[in-house]
């Protein structure tokens, strides 16, 4: 799948402020709480999230999560996710 | 009032959304703090006799619901009303409901709502605000909400960003106001807020007295939905508009509540537990207090919250539907003023036996109206 890229590596990313993110026994997942809305992320989408509350490169966290499962083709995955929340509004590009 | 929101679920991070498995978890927790407002909307959803219910819960009673809520895993949480910034004990439920982990909402008219409490909420950890307008000119605005009101709305919209609040314009649309889209998608550009939500008005209550001077036209709705979507075109992510079409309109129902003890929770200023805000409509429910029982009784176990949740009680043609999963058979309480049995389809959906209702509302009002001056919001009004 071919992806349009508005990420790069250098970019560091960070959790929109105006965002809760946070652990939630209760959905024994992690949330992502918002103005009127939330959402209840998987565990993989929950580990990524988690990576970048730390504030990071997304270069860095790529190359975190290839070396973590020692997998090169999780990158893509990764950052397909990272596309997908900087997207919605998720998390944002640090200035 | 889009009170469900948009829940989503990245069930699978690179397919995007799936709906949030509320597991019978209240994840919406509604605290309706009074029925108090200095407004008079002709509109208002609260109940009729809103004056009847003086006994309001303390401030101990209402923490003693937070923390019950929070072990029933709600999550997302709003301070509505009435005026809940008339309760002198905002900042306090506010600093208790931060503690205990939720997303705090203020659903406010802004009367009262200067830079000192904004600055107080925001210590006590307020996550955002959503501000109701209903025109972009004092005298419109101050004509709907029958008092001064204009003037503080702004300034309080005004206040709020400069605190740096996320904030959500809530505009109650009427044909009154319907055309002024365009010039309210401006004003909420210069205000500099993240979301617009046009609410189409729900015919409850003070609406539903007034619901054929409310009503917009179709004509009116088309010419708004196109200047949203130019909006929307123009500002990309910068700014969220929701506009929710009148049900009026369609042909299916609303997932109200996205199901009735579903996942939301409201409690009214006399602690009665409603599984939605306009509830109290339906005659013949008993609801239970949360100053005689365990939150979580009142969730899992009453009657009330049981009597639609699920799929059980559905008659025709909702029984047999395919869609029953998605809609949920619509809105109890619109069933029960319309066709006088809450158990019935909401006659909103073409496939319900009772639709013409809804098609003959609809004619009627745009027959005669002007029919009457508004009703606004008044004590000592008992209808019912």
């Amino acid at each position: 799948m071919a992806i349009i890229t508005s990420l790069a590596p250098s970019d560091v990313i960070e959790l929109n402020p105006m965002f809760l993110f946070r652990w939630e026994d209760a959905q024994n997942a992690y949330v992502l709480l918002y103005p009127e809305g939330l959402v209840k992320l998987n565990t993989s989408a929950g580990e990524i999230l988690a990576a970048v509350a730390e504030t990071t490169t997304v270069g860095d966290l790529l190359e975190r999560f290839t070396a973590k499962y020692n997998n090169e083709d999780i990158a893509e995955d990764v950052l397909t996710f990272l596309e997908t929340s900087h997207e919605r509004g998720w998390i944002r590009v640090k200035r | 009032m889009n009170a469900a929101g948009s829940e989503s679920n990245a069930d699978h991070p690179e397919t995007g959304d799936v709906k949030v498995d509320g597991r019978g978890l209240p994840l919406w927790l509604l605290l309706e703090l009074t029925y108090k407002c200095p407004l008079k909307c002709s509109w208002c959803n609260n109940p009729l006799d809103f004056d009847r219910y003086q006994d309001e819960l303390t401030t101990a009673e209402w923490a003693n619901v937070l923390r019950q809520g929070r072990r029933l895993g709600s999550l997302q949480l709003g301070f509505s009303g009435g005026e809940p910034v008339l309760r002198r004990d905002l900042e306090e439920l506010v600093g208790e409901a931060t503690q205990l982990g939720y997303y705090t909402n203020l659903i406010t008219s802004g009367m009262g709502l200067n830079p000192t409490r904004l600055a107080a909420l925001q210590r006590a950890g307020l996550k955002q605000i959503q501000l109701s307008l209903q025109a972009c000119d004092a005298e419109l605005n101050n004509r709907l909400v029958g008092v001064d009101a204009y003037a503080q709305k702004i300034a309080a919209a005004r206040a709020i960003k400069a605190q740096g609040f996320p904030m959500v314009l809530n505009i109650p649309v009427s044909r009154y106001n319907i055309d002024q889209t365009p010039e309210l998608l401006a004003l909420a550009e210069d205000l500099g807020v993240e979301y617009v939500e046009f609410a189409n008005l729900q015919y409850y209550n003070w609406a539903l007295l007034n619901r054929s001077d409310l009503l917009p036209t179709r004509e009116q709705i088309a010419r708004a939905e196109a200047a949203v979507g130019e909006a929307r075109a123009r500002l990309g992510r910068r700014m969220t508009i929701y506009f929710v079409i009148t049900d009026y309109y369609d042909t299916r129902p609303k997932a109200c509540m996205k199901g009735w003890g579903n996942i939301h929770l409201t409690i009214a200023p006399d602690g009665a537990a409603l599984p939605c805000q306009e509830a109290r409509v339906i005659k013949g429910l008993e609801f239970p207090n949360v100053r005689e029982h365990d939150l979580g009784w009142i969730w899992h176990e009453s009657p009330v919250f049981q009597k639609f949740r699920g799929e059980e009680w559905m008659r025709e043609p909702c029984r047999s539907c395919d869609e029953r999963g998605h809609d949920y058979g619509g809105c109890r309480c619109q069933a029960f003023l319309l066709t006088g049995d809450a158990a019935n389809t909401d006659p909103v959906c073409s496939r319900s036996p009772h639709h013409h209702l809804v098609e003959e509302a609809v004619m009627a009002a745009m027959a005669e109206r002007p029919q009457q001056r508004l009703i606004m919001r008044q004590r000592g009004l008992n209808l019912v």
